[in-house]
């Protein structure tokens, strides 16, 4: 079942935006003649800050449970960097969305669609940030953490925004490639090299994207329908998207466990990943049975989701690096 | 001729003249980017006196 609209005309999205009422129509005109009334706060906004906080707590826990030592200075530089790459990706990420940005509720007062940050500005910040994050990473950190930084922006933007968003309900699934990397850079900048631990958080997060934004997309189908994006309630319809959220959550939650009986996590993170990937479960289970109009187990696990990661890196922060980072700070 | 000093004449052309909001949001983001590249000084003069000779080694 397909929910896209088939007479749904995108040549002028941000225009079609302000047709809808989700745009302001003036500061669509203002933005084709006006020079830019962009204040500090709209590039702020266009660097997606909330993402941003979500990959700089991940990079931190990657940070701080890699074994050897890292000046703190040095540590709060691989951050900085990290952060402002995330920013970079996001600056991006709503240069080159702008058109559906503008037709989707959750999304149309973005700096972009708002005709408050011109495109080319937008464009021309990410790429700045960009290069800035990725070569002061560098110079100042190690290589293979800039190398990684490099390519998770390149992900994000060119394999996840630019090709697989638009292209096939899939896009999540390998797109949560990017929000996956930043433990690695954090790993990386710390022992300049890889391994399983590193690698383990990387497939936890990969593994969590698809029911967390799954979950979102069940209650705004219309909104990504509207913007001919094919999620997968979109294109597979809702049972389907249901079923895989389940079948992702049973292949998350041992992988969330692993690092307790593989040696790399105590005991405190296992039972936390225990109780809280229970509650995971029960929640997708809840989804399954839920049929539309129906949205409250679909919030509840898109909200719970967000708990899930949060306390299962808490858990690595406080067993394994907090002892770690409080040393590395007083050396 | 009258008509034919007129056409000579160049055009006047003030470009474009920024409004009062324009230019308090021009000048927010020069402050911003400012603040933003002194602050890249900073981290680079701090990490070489932390770092001493070891800022030129840098390992993969």
């Amino acid at each position: 079942m397909s929910l896209i609209s088939e007479g749904a005309d995108f040549r002028s999205p941000i225009a079609a935006g302000a047709g809808l009422g989700l745009v302001e129509p003036s500061l669509v005109a203002s933005s084709i003649a006006e020079p830019s009334l962009a204040s500090v706060g709209d590039y702020i906004a266009l660097m997606k800050p909330r993402v941003m906080s979500l990959v700089v707590f991940t990079a931190l826990v990657g940070l701080a449970v890699a074994p050897g030592s890292l000046h703190p200075l040095t540590a709060f530089t691989a951050l900085l960097c990290i952060a402002v790459g995330a920013g970079a990706a996001g600056a991006l990420n709503m240069w080159y969305d702008a058109d559906i940005d503008a037709v989707m509720t959750r999304t149309a007062r973005r700096p972009v669609p708002m005709g408050r940050v011109q495109p080319g500005e937008a464009l021309a910040f990410g790429l700045t940030l960009a290069s800035f994050a990725v070569g002061v990473l560098g110079l100042l950190v190690n290589v293979l953490a800039a190398a990684l930084l490099a390519f998770t922006i390149f992900f994000y933007v060119v394999i996840y925004t630019m090709w697989l968003k638009r292209s096939t309900p899939q896009n999540i699934v390998i797109g949560g490639a990017a929000g996956a990397f930043p433990p690695m850079i954090g790993w990386a900048a710390v022992t300049g090299s890889l391994s399983l631990e590193p690698v383990l958080l990387f497939m936890i997060i990969l593994l969590w994207t698809p029911p967390h934004f799954w979950a979102l997309a069940l209650y705004r189908t219309e909104d990504y329908a509207r913007a001919g994006i094919p999620m997968m309630p979109v294109v597979a319809g809702d049972a389907s998207t249901r079923r895989q959220i389940l079948l992702y959550t049973l292949i998350l939650v041992p992988l969330g466990i692993a690092p307790w009986p593989l040696g790399f996590a105590g005991a405190l993170y296992g039972v936390t990943a225990i109780v809280t990937g229970a509650i995971m479960l029960a929640l997708a289970w809840q989804v399954l049975r839920e049929r539309r109009p129906v949205e409250r187990a679909s919030r509840h696990l898109f909200a719970f989701s967000i708990l899930y990661l949060f306390l299962l890196f808490a858990m690595l922060l406080v067993e394994r690096g907090w002892g770690g980072l409080i040393a590395r700070l007083a050396a | 001729m009258k008509v034919g000093i007129a056409m000579n004449e160049p055009a006047k052309d003030d470009g474009i003249v920024l409004t009062e909001a324009q230019k308090r949001a021009r000048r927010s983001r020069s402050i911003a980017i400012a603040l933003a590249l002194a602050a890249l000084v900073v981290l680079f003069y701090v990490m070489t006196l932390v770092k001493g000779p070891m800022v030129l080694i840098r390992p993969m």
